[in-house]
């Protein structure tokens, strides 16, 4: 068992894995919160062309997922809040996008295991060069993150109540989709960019069914965010089966898990506004 | 408290402007004053020329149609919506966004987190204009813990939002928008979706709250009878005009017929009030968005008339 962290890409899969676990559960707890899941899937897919095309330009594919991501959610963002949350205007853009990704895909054709990792995650692959990019933009990811926090939280919630305050919902939401771009291209390098939503949003939907606060919330989806990342490297290391199928399924048993009656049902009390007079 | 205002169908004496901000210096600001204002949304007139004064400390029901311009009126006061003409002041200075004296319910819609206790919904309002992230806080603590208990839903805040009922939510948005003790509380349609014995609940509640906190309080409504008891004046709103007074100035059959540029009848029965034009009430509007009656200008127009021809100048159909 522990033979594991001798091996230098079994540690390195497991720092990226943490490191990305956390951000992505913290960055999907809000995209869960403001109903935007979608949103976030659509950018890791535009990501994915951006990772090709730097592969077509001899760049390194991070630079131009991470690039293409901001690029993405900064478009989204000035479109407008209602954009970002129309299902078939996201869904023509990530399926466009993928397209896309295809066509650099055939004009690059050296590398065909290169596609594969983009779109399913190659988290073994990752080198300490690599993670330290990682680090870089997951930091940066969450750092931005906790800077609008507490704006984006009362945007959320109360978008008009936020206009009046000074607060602008269209700011705030621009700011949060460029934080979900890096957070997208950093989880797509350990689960791919088709399986962004298990990192990023499994942990945060199962988190906000079991806690009731935006805290305890928060630090519940980093709990099983990571767990999920990690046990999914485990478990790949011992059955040799892709750690992005474990780490999908277990996100996938969480959530399931989630939904199950925790919380003791609380006999609701009668619904009365006033008390009788 | 009221006397200073009468029934000023500010439209039709546009005068009454001049006076009114020529207020003796010593007395202190009104909560809003809104100075020959006119209000456009999307190309539309939703209010012209409209002068008045809501005082501090008073409860205003604002009645009208649907696209009367409540909500514009509401938006234009937070500093929202830039007024077209004229000027909106609020305790003395130029509405503004953001401004803290001014606490804001809007009208009640679907609330996207619903997993949130109600704790954690009022409170994200509490300093939700200040960047980066709030630590553990025993101010905010007992802040929300005072908006809640004001309202009585002390129960409700570690209840979550989906499993509230509708008055339930509606009391926590009160709440919040009792936060940082305003002095001016903009209600929106408050009574929307709520069955007729909660509404006397919850119009009771903030006549309660009006009085102990001394503040100057604007309740939309569509209905005027769920209010009657609690208002101490009435702002109609209609065909881009306004009349403010109270209820037994402003609601009568000749002062709405002037304000509509139609003839209504202003029937009262025991305690309650109903406003027909024609054969129907005028608010409770069964007939979609923009059908106040017929042959009532308002809504549907999109142009109404010129202010200085004065309300009484109705317009044939």
């Amino acid at each position: 068992m522990l033979a594991m962290f001798g091996y230098g890409f079994m540690v390195n899969a497991l720092l990226a894995g943490g490191v990305v676990a956390a951000t992505s559960a913290l960055v999907g707890f809000m995209l869960v919160l403001r109903g935007q899941s979608f949103a976030g899937h659509a950018l890791s897919h535009v990501g994915f062309t951006g990772a090709t095309g730097a592969v077509l330009l001899g760049l390194p594919p991070l630079g131009g997922l991470v690039g293409a991501s901001l690029l993405a959610g900064l478009l989204m963002g000035l479109l407008g809040e209602r954009t970002a949350r129309r299902d078939v205007a996201i869904g023509l853009v990530l399926a466009t996008a993928l397209g896309l990704g295809l066509l650099f895909l055939h004009f690059f054709t050296a590398y065909a295991s290169q596609a594969t990792a983009l779109l399913f995650g190659n988290i073994f692959g990752i080198d300490r060069q690599t993670f330290w990019m990682l680090l870089l933009v997951c930091l940066c990811s969450a750092g931005g993150l906790a800077l609008i926090g507490r704006p984006l939280l009362f945007a959320s919630l109360h978008p008009e109540l936020a206009e009046a305050r000074g607060v602008s919902p269209r700011l705030f939401g621009t700011l949060f989709l460029l934080v979900v771009g890096l957070a997208t291209a950093g989880c797509a390098q350990v689960v791919g960019v088709l399986l962004v939503f298990s990192l990023m949003v499994g942990p945060a939907a199962a988190a906000l069914r079991v806690c009731a606060t935006p805290r305890r919330a928060l630090c519940v989806a980093v709990l099983f965010g990571v767990a999920q990342a990690w046990g999914g490297i485990v478990l790949a290391w011992f059955t040799d089966w892709p750690a992005s199928f474990w780490i999908t399924s277990l996100s996938a048993a969480t959530f399931l898990l989630s939904c199950l009656p925790w919380r003791r049902w609380r006999a609701s009390r009668p619904a009365d506004l006033l008390p009788a007079r | 408290m009221t006397v200073a205002a009468p029934f000023s169908s500010a439209s039709a004496r546009p005068a009454e402007a001049v006076s009114g901000a020529a207020v003796p210096v010593a007395t202190p600001a009104p909560a809003v004053m809104l100075d020959r204002l006119c209000l456009r949304l999307g190309g539309r007139t939703v209010l012209s020329d409209v002068s008045l004064r809501f005082d501090r400390d008073e409860f205003v029901g604002v009645l009208g149609p649907n696209g009367a311009g409540k909500t514009t009126l509401f938006r234009a006061i937070l500093g929202l919506v830039k007024p077209a003409a004229g000027g909106i002041e609020v305790f003395g200075r130029p509405a503004r966004r953001g401004q803290p004296s001014i606490g804001y319910m809007p009208q009640l819609r679907v609330l996207p987190a619903a997993n949130l206790s109600g704790r954690a919904t009022v409170a994200s309002g509490l300093d939700g204009a200040r960047w980066g992230v709030r630590w553990r806080d025993r101010g905010a603590r007992a802040e929300v813990d005072r908006v809640l208990e004001l309202v009585g839903a002390e129960a409700l805040a570690d209840r979550r939002l989906h499993e509230m009922s509708g008055g339930e939510r509606q009391r926590l948005l009160l709440a919040q928008a009792l936060l940082g003790q305003p002095s001016l509380l903009l209600l929106d349609e408050p009574l929307i979706s709520l069955d007729p014995s909660r509404q006397d609940g919850v119009v009771a509640l903030v006549r309660r709250l009006q009085r102990d906190l001394r503040l100057c309080v604007l309740f939309s409504a569509h209905e005027l009878n769920p209010l009657l008891g609690a208002m101490d004046r009435v702002l109609y709103l209609g065909g881009g005009h306004a009349a403010l007074g109270t209820v037994a100035e402003v609601v009568t059959g000749p002062s709405l017929s002037r304000l509509y540029g139609s003839p209504i009848d202003v029937v009262r029965l025991g305690e309650r009030i109903f406003v027909m034009s024609g054969s129907r009430e005028v608010g409770i509007d069964p007939h979609g968005p923009c059908a106040p009656g017929p042959g009532m200008p308002g809504s549907g127009s999109p142009d109404p008339r010129p202010a200085a021809t004065g309300a009484a100048a109705a317009r044939p159909r």
